[in-house]
């Protein structure tokens, strides 16, 4: 194994020489040592937070602020303005800026901040219209709840003019790919950005849809739910929980039965910071590293972890509504608590390293729903997969780890075989309508999907 | 009121020794008065016995009536905040506005936030301070336990890298030995960056609305002068100020913040100049300076013509004239106007510090509306009777200034 055992040796020897237990090791010289954070009031920034709060920051001799920003769009224009170093962002984000949809910017990321995490929840009323379609089986409905249960509610409104109306939270966001590819897995038409027919283009992404989705900021959702402005939601944690145990609405399915393991969150920095602080970036990665792990290493980790961000300057929510989640259990309909330990994962699966194959697949929904008007080559899919996901600095952050003597090389095995292996995933079927995805060939992954442009 | 009868009238004859005995209660009262502290004076008159059984109906009305009117309020909005309530949000009651203010129960009364955890009771109170962390000042207690952890954990990593240091010289190693001496320098010079608390952004509020109204004064006091002067640059300018005039904070925002992103370099993260707070200042500049601007321009061109007669007869040159003339003139209406600016800057200040995310109140307000639990919704109380008490501070402040130069109204 490489060079674990020269590594392990001088390790040693240089503890002995230190004299100390604790592993300190050489500090990168960084660039710039002074940084602020942003970050959306959602459980899955707890690696930032938590290399906060543990002190992994420090460690790096970085200190570092972080911050809550109103909404997406604000916390992307203070990453390019250079207000924030860096941020927690919706993995479609940094694509979206690099293609041009919404801002133009270069955005690039080295971190995925975390897998799965998200759910889909209905009102209570739409909840009682779906129930009687689902199949029950001891009195409880059956996983994965499929968009087959709303097709029939959502024909009928449709027929009366009267479109179902649901929200996701930014036009980019896995959320919004999410509950797309849910509702059109059963035959319901989402709506499109783009009409290649007349060459219509629409900013909200309404065109020729069954149903309409708009954006609502992820901590407004249970009110704008309560409020009858939307009968369901896509968005992430607490805010699915929080609608249950408010008892506003009903959480249908999450993101993992949709697709297992997905990729949520990254930690984006634009290209100019990153170009300029080469070596500062790498300390972040070091220090988000060893806090995704901290985070996956132990449940009593998850429980202060939910009770670090509960605290009013970052999540904020109430410890109980985030427990639920970050503890591996999730509640569906009241009373309906189901485990899924798998439902937030922040190291665990290699879920850190940034896989091109997870930057392809926003690049082929994006297509699918015309944000990207035109159809692309498949060499337009990794030549922006490797601009835009940069597991090099990744790894860099891996070997200085190693180096530490804070982690072994077992502790990385995957993420060094995803590395020599080219950083695709192996082509998987773990969607919720069983169809093959293989981020190397997406313009055949576009051409099987019935509801899409192609 | 003439000097002279106040003189006669105070009690200057009972204790002669004592050496209040030039104690003037009419003078101190005349003196609260144009402090805007008039309140206060039937009290400076009753230790001066100057007419009691007076002074004491008068402090008995000023003291009673807002009392009675306060606890009305309180008796009002305990019910309110029992009958408005959904499933998601509610109203929340006095007494868990003063918890999410305080972190403590009053005395006697059951905790006003129950929640449970599995079954069990949450655990409310932090060991450290006793408060309930996630309050106001709870919060910022828990900020100074925070950073009392971060300099030990600092001082650990000191130790360290010195030891590694002493290690490294005593292998014979001294590059590496100053490196880890230069490490441990940097550690050492590192302070703790914490989180802000909620007084931390009342004085960034006040600092923001204190730039935006000074940018604010330079703008308009020059300008409306010329308007006042000069009845065709006021002309020319009428319709500029009638159209900007109403524009809500909202829509500057995003053009203030195009023109600060442009022209301001980002500051270091840790710097309290940040480019929102800039943003946010501007935006409060660009609303509150019509008040100012419109006063001057009427106080100007309302000026005593004998006043002007008299500069022409001596022949002041139009510098001077403006200056020894004109300003002094004015001074009342601009007074006015400028305290009617502030108040709208105060105002203003909260949305604009939503907009630009500026860590001031206005970002409180927001966060603590994003948070979604049941105590955020009493902080922005808090925070709403704090934001008021402070515009209340800052009219007083202005008042004083308007009467100090308003020479009609010493009677009042």
């Amino acid at each position: 194994m490489r060079t674990k055992q020269t590594i392990q040796t001088t390790v040693a020897a240089f503890l002995l020489l230190a004299g100390t237990t604790t592993s300190e090791a050489d500090l990168l010289d960084v660039e710039k040592d002074t940084l602020k954070f942003g970050f959306i009031k959602l459980t899955d920034c707890a690696p930032i937070v938590i290399a906060k709060e543990k002190g992994f920051f420090d460690d790096e001799g970085l200190s570092v602020t972080v911050e809550a920003q109103g909404n997406w769009k604000e916390l992307l224009n203070r990453v390019i303005t250079g207000d924030l170093d860096g941020a927690h962002m919706l993995a479609g984000q940094p694509i979206g800026a690099t293609v041009g949809f919404g801002t133009q910017a270069d955005i690039v990321t080295a971190y995925n901040l975390d897998y799965n995490g998200n759910g889909i929840t209905v009102s209570n009323d739409l909840w009682a219209k779906m129930k009687p379609n689902v199949p029950m089986e001891d009195g409880k409905p059956v996983h994965p709840i499929t968009a087959d249960s709303l097709k029939p509610i959502s024909d009928a409104a449709a027929a009366e003019n009267n479109k179902l109306k649901m929200g996701m939270v930014f036009p980019v966001s896995t959320h919004n790919y999410e509950i797309r590819y849910w509702l059109a897995a059963a035959g319901i038409k989402p709506g499109f950005y783009f009409d290649p027919g007349t060459g219509q283009v629409d900013i909200p992404g309404f065109l020729n849809g069954d149903v309409e989705l708009s954006v609502t900021p992820p901590p407004q959702m249970p009110q704008t739910l309560e409020q009858g402005t939307i009968v369901g939601y896509c968005v992430g944690e607490p805010w699915n929980q929080q609608a249950v145990v408010k008892g506003i609405g009903v959480p249908v399915t999450t993101n993992y039965d949709i697709w297992k393991n997905n990729p949520e969150k990254v930690f984006g920095v634009s290209r100019e910071w990153a170009e300029a602080n080469p070596n500062t970036w790498i300390a972040v990665t070091k220090a988000l590293i060893r806090a995704g792990h901290w985070l996956d290493a132990a449940p009593e980790n998850r429980i202060e972890a939910a009770e670090i961000l509960s605290q009013p300057n970052y999540v904020g929510a109430p410890f109980e509504v985030i427990s639920n989640s970050m503890t591996g259990t999730f509640e569906f309909e009241k009373g309906d608590k189901r485990e899924m330990p798998d439902f937030n994962v922040f190291f665990r699966y290699n879920a850190s390293y940034p896989y091109y194959s997870d930057c392809v697949w926003f690049l082929t929904q994006m297509i699918r729903w015309g944000q990207i008007t035109e159809q692309q080559p498949d060499s337009f899919f990794k030549e922006m997969a490797e601009r835009i996901y940069r597991p090099d600095i990744y790894m860099e952050a891996v070997k200085e780890l190693i180096d530490d003597g804070e982690f072994t090389e077992e502790d990385f095995t995957d993420a060094y075989a995803a590395f020599d292996g080219g950083g695709y995933k192996p082509a998987t079927t773990d969607f919720i309508d069983g169809k093959t995805y293989d981020g190397s060939k997406p313009n055949e992954y576009i051409q099987s999907f019935k509801i899409g442009l192609k | 009121m003439d000097t002279t009868a106040t003189a006669e009238s105070a009690p200057d004859t009972s204790a002669p020794k004592r050496s209040w005995i030039t104690y003037n209660p009419n003078r101190v009262a005349h003196t609260l008065n144009k402090l805007g502290l008039g309140y206060f004076s039937p009290f400076v008159r009753l230790i001066g016995r100057d007419e009691p059984a007076k002074q004491i109906r008068e402090i008995a009305q000023n003291t009673l009536l807002p009392v009675t009117a306060f606890l009305g309020f309180i008796i009002l909005w305990s019910i309110f905040s029992s009958v408005i309530k959904t499933d998601s949000v509610q109203i929340p009651s006095p007494h868990q506005s003063w918890y999410a203010l305080t972190g403590t129960t009053i005395l006697g009364f059951s905790h006003p936030f129950p929640e449970s955890i599995n079954g069990e009771e949450a655990p409310y109170f932090s060991e450290n301070s006793g408060l309930d962390p996630k309050s106001i000042n709870g919060f910022a207690q828990a900020e100074k336990f925070a950073e009392k952890n971060y300099l030990n954990s600092q001082q650990e990593r000191i130790d360290s890298y010195l030891g590694k240091s002493r290690a490294s010289a005593a292998d014979g190693d001294l590059e590496k030995a100053a490196k880890y001496k230069e490490n441990a320098k940097m550690f050492a010079s590192k302070s703790y960056s914490g989180n802000k608390t909620f007084y931390d952004q009342i004085w960034i509020s006040l600092l923001t609305v204190s730039i935006g109204f000074l940018i604010a004064t330079i703008v308009a006091v020059p300008v409306g002068v010329l308007c006042g002067v000069s009845p065709k640059f006021n002309t020319a300018m009428n319709p500029l100020i009638q159209l900007f005039k109403p524009v809500s904070p909202l829509a500057w925002f995003p053009i203030v913040f195009v023109i600060t992103t442009w022209g301001i370099d980002t500051p270091p993260s840790d710097s309290i100049w940040q480019r929102a707070l800039w943003t946010s200042a501007g935006v409060v500049m660009l609303c509150s300076l019509w008040p100012t601007l419109i006063n001057t321009a009427v106080g100007v061109a309302s000026v005593d013509k004998d006043h002007l007669n008299v500069a022409k007869v001596l022949k002041l040159g139009w510098f001077k004239r403006i200056w020894k003339i004109v300003l002094p003139a004015s001074l009342p209406m601009i007074f006015t106007g400028l305290r009617l600016s502030i108040g709208v800057g105060w105002m203003v200040l909260i949305a604009a510090d939503m907009m630009a995310q500026n860590q001031g109140l206005g970002k409180f307000v927001w966060d603590m509306y994003q948070n979604g639990d049941t105590m955020s919704t009493a902080q922005i109380i808090v925070a709403v009777f704090v934001i008021g008490g402070i515009g209340f501070f800052l009219d007083r402040i202005m008042l004083v200034f308007q009467r100090l130069v308003t020479f009609e109204d010493q009677n009042v």
